[in-house]
Formats: structure tokens, sequence, C-alpha cells
């Protein structure tokens, strides 16, 4: 490592996104879009509760939890009640609210999210363990999803001189 | 900052080479920077370049995602027109400074 040189430019991140949380989605894919508007190669890898962000018929319902985010504040920046987040229909509020405030910033949806990532080049993957374990049918998938990879088929596609594995 | 001879004409640029001010920008420049960038402009482009000094005008945020519903291209389009880097490209070759957005 100390022979590598410090300026030396990343040219490909895979980026792993585990958790099916709108927030957690939302990193792996900015970091995804960010990295080939920059040039850079980038994939992404769905598994376990990320999968839900490629599953057609839930990628664009997504919800940040309402319960258990101690970061969680109301309009005003104070702290959200901790027995408001378990009222039927918050979290659902709360989630409808993120979105906006994101489209306001041209964060889009998550399908057209991948609409722009796989136009500069991005590729999409869904884990083959977390299709078998939930489920879930190949034509229930989007159809950004390239293919169903094994973690060591991910590997391979991860490799390369100068390439990061980021894991949100 | 430093000094840089576009065209003919001598202005000032940042580090990155971006034109300090958009207003010493003109076509010339233009295809001058893109050339260092390796691509040649077309109409196409043009029209991308002109986009984006508006938007700059008019202070909003530029992002890929406004190119790509400006109707002038798609992002894909848009990709293709500025390769390996369409929006901080397009930018710079437009004379504007370059784009703080993450999106």
């Amino acid at each position: 490592m100390e022979n590598q040189d410090k300026n030396q430019k990343i040219k490909k991140v895979s980026i792993i996104c585990a958790k099916g949380n709108l927030e957690d989605v939302y990193a792996a894919l900015v970091l995804a879009n960010g990295a080939v508007m920059d040039g850079l190669e980038a994939k992404l890898f769905f598994t376990f509760f990320g999968l839900d962000a490629v599953i057609k018929k839930r990628m664009n319902k997504l919800q940040t939890a309402t319960v258990g985010n101690p970061a969680l504040r109301m309009p005003n920046g104070s702290r959200m009640p901790k027995l408001l987040g378990l009222i039927p229909g918050v979290q659902n509020m709360v989630s409808s609210m993120m979105k906006k405030q994101m489209d306001e910033l041209d964060v889009p949806p998550v399908d057209e999210f991948f609409d722009m990532i796989t136009a500069g080049g991005g590729e999409i993957y869904a884990c083959q363990l977390a299709v078998d374990m939930f489920k879930v049918k190949k034509e229930d998938l989007s159809e950004h999803v390239l293919d169903i990879l094994t973690v060591g088929e991910f590997y391979e596609k991860a490799s390369g001189e100068s390439s990061q594995i980021i894991f949100t | 900052m430093a000094q840089k001879t576009l065209a003919g004409k001598t202005v000032e640029v940042t580090e990155e080479g971006y034109l300090q001010d958009p207003q010493e920008w003109n076509e010339d420049i233009a295809k001058e920077l893109a050339q260092e960038e390796g691509i040649e402009l077309t109409d196409e482009h043009f029209k991308v370049v002109n986009f984006l000094r508006e938007k700059y005008e008019e202070g909003a945020n530029l992002t890929i995602r406004k190119v790509g519903k400006s109707g002038i291209t798609d992002i894909k389009g848009f990709y293709k027109l500025f390769p390996g880097g369409p929006l901080k490209k397009a930018s710079k070759i437009a004379g504007i400074p370059k784009p703080t957005s993450c999106v």
C-alpha cells in the first residue's frame, strides 16, 4: 500500500445494498449515480432486504422507519416523539415527505434513478441467495436488473485495478 | 487562479480549468475547451451548452436529470455527447462554474 500513488484515481466502485429502507437504498443509488456522472464504472448489488429496491411492485414504495430511528426530526427540528412513530400512517407520511424533499433537489424515484444510472453505463445486479430466500421470480424484478449473481460472481465483476467495494 | 489563452483571448480560469467569468465565454472558446476534452462540438452539443448557460443564469441547480428533461436529449444521449462526466464537461465547455450537485 505504501507504494501506491495517493493521487491514483478510483476507476470502479461496486456498491452492496443489503437494506430496504428508503435512506439506505438512496445512499447506494446516489453513490452509484455520482460515480457514473464522474466517469467511473459503477456496479450495484442488491441483497437481503435491499432486494426490495429492484422488485417492480415495491421499488417506488420504500419507506423510512419511524420506529427505532433516533435521528428522525419533526419539521420544526425537534426530535420526533417515539410513540408518534407507532401511529398507523405516520411512517407513510414521513416517507412521502422525504420523497417530496428529494424530488425538489432533482433526486428521482427509484425506477427513474435506475434509468439514470444505467444510461451512464452503470450495472444493476440482484443476489441469488436473496432471490431464493424471498422466493422472488425473475419477472418480479425490474428490467434494469442485468443478472442474478452469486457472491463469487459479484466479486469477479467487482475486481480490477483501482476498484472499491462499498457496503451501505 | 490562473490565466489561459483561449481562442485568442486571455481569460481567468480556476485550477480545474473552469472559466472564472461566464461573461467572457463565446462559441470559439467553447470549441477550444471542447477540443481539450476530445470533443468536436456539433449543433446538438451547442443546444445542451446553451441550455446549461440559460439555467445557470436563472440560478438553477444544474443536474443530469434537468438536462434529461430538457427535451434536447435524454440522459443516455447526454452521456454520449459528453463521455466520461457529462455534467462537468458540458459545464466547463459552457463556461459556467463546476456543478455542485450530486445528481
